[in-house]
């Protein structure tokens, strides 16, 4: 029988200490400056596009065609519809193309 | 509850739907992979209640199989979600609304999920806290109930790739980066943080093509901004309509 906490315990706290200090620090390091720079302005806009797509792009090429078409499926039905109809787009091409 | 809130809460729980098909599995893997990694019931749901941030739970759990310092795992865990100081330093122009308890826990739930879908509210109008963390609550609860099947059920979870759900997360990701097609610059930014990342991915490996690949993105976009480009500027004066 282990004792609990045990190691593993104190190792998942200190991740997630680590982790809430990401989420956290941004924000605190910035409103130490008043009104920042529209370039640094900018730079935070593009976080979205910069960050998400920079997650993604292994995806892109690291497994088959058919995981490759899906993404492009995906993106090419979000320029025109909402999100949860071009994850489905996605999915079902991507079912349909790895039953090929 | 007024109605104005009732009105956001209900956004939140709408915007949050899409996620579940992509946080079920991804939970309840990660549930399943624990078991098998030898963690005990408590420590895995302790990790998904506090962490709360899949990749770097899966890489942990990974580390922990092959007995390496406990240091180097903290500072993986670090690095696959350094991103995360991105996402505070922009959302946190964004929540004014929030008093600084409601902030606090703000930043506790900022997944990529709900840092997308608060960028993108704020850009249509204003990100209030019942949005927020009426999509919060959905998203944790799900993470959280998805998380302690796949820790019961971990066997009969099986191969999930046979209905695609192993890929759901690039999918739903990409459909949220094309949400944001309207900001300026958006198809430049996407080119270089997608060739820069999978440069890196290809050379100093993961995790550090996120951040790197999602920097070189930023300083693409301070590079090409002019003053007037200015995103919030713009729709506090009324002139953007995002569809």
């Amino acid at each position: 029988m282990n004792m609990w906490p045990d190691s593993v315990t104190l190792l998942v706290i200190a991740c997630a200490v680590v982790t809430y200090l990401t989420r956290v620090s941004g924000h605190l390091i910035l409103s130490r400056f008043g009104k920042v720079n529209h370039r640094v302005e900018a730079a935070l806009d593009a976080v979205p596009t910069a960050v998400l797509a920079a997650l993604v792009a292994p995806s892109l090429v690291t497994n088959g065609w058919a995981e490759t078409l899906a993404i492009v499926v995906a993106g090419l039905v979000a320029a025109r519809f909402s999100l949860i109809t071009a994850v489905a787009a996605g999915l079902i091409a991507l079912v349909l193309l790895r039953l090929i | 509850m007024n109605s104005a809130k009732l009105h956001d809460a209900r956004d939140g729980v709408r915007d949050a739907l899409p996620v579940f098909a992509a946080v079920v599995p991804f939970a309840a893997v990660f549930g399943a992979l624990a078991v098998d990694a030898g963690l005990s019931v408590a420590n895995i749901l302790i990790a998904s209640a506090t962490i709360f941030a899949g990749a770097s739970q899966y890489a942990m759990i990974e580390l922990l199989g092959q007995k390496v310092p406990p240091w180097s795992i903290v500072l993986t865990v670090f690095a696959i979600n350094f991103r995360h100081v991105l996402y505070s330093a922009s959302i946190g122009r964004h929540l004014k609304q929030f008093s600084r308890l409601q902030k606090a826990l703000a930043f506790f739930l900022l997944v990529d999920p709900i840092y997308a879908s608060g960028e993108a509210r704020a850009q249509r109008g204003t990100l209030r806290p019942a949005y927020y963390f009426a999509y919060g609550a959905v998203f944790y609860s799900t993470w959280m109930i998805s998380n302690m099947a796949g820790v019961l059920f971990g066997a009969i979870v099986g191969d999930l790739s046979v209905y695609g759900f192993d890929y759901i997360l690039p999918i739903y990701f990409t459909g949220l980066v094309i949400g944001f097609r309207r900001r300026p610059n958006f198809l430049p930014i996407l080119i270089v943080s997608v060739i820069v990342s999978l440069g890196v991915y290809f050379t100093v490996g993961s995790p550090w093509h996120i951040s790197l690949g999602g920097i070189a993105g930023l300083m693409l976009a301070a590079v090409l901004s002019k003053p007037e480009d200015n995103i919030m500027t713009a729709s506090e004066e009324g002139h953007e309509h995002v569809a």
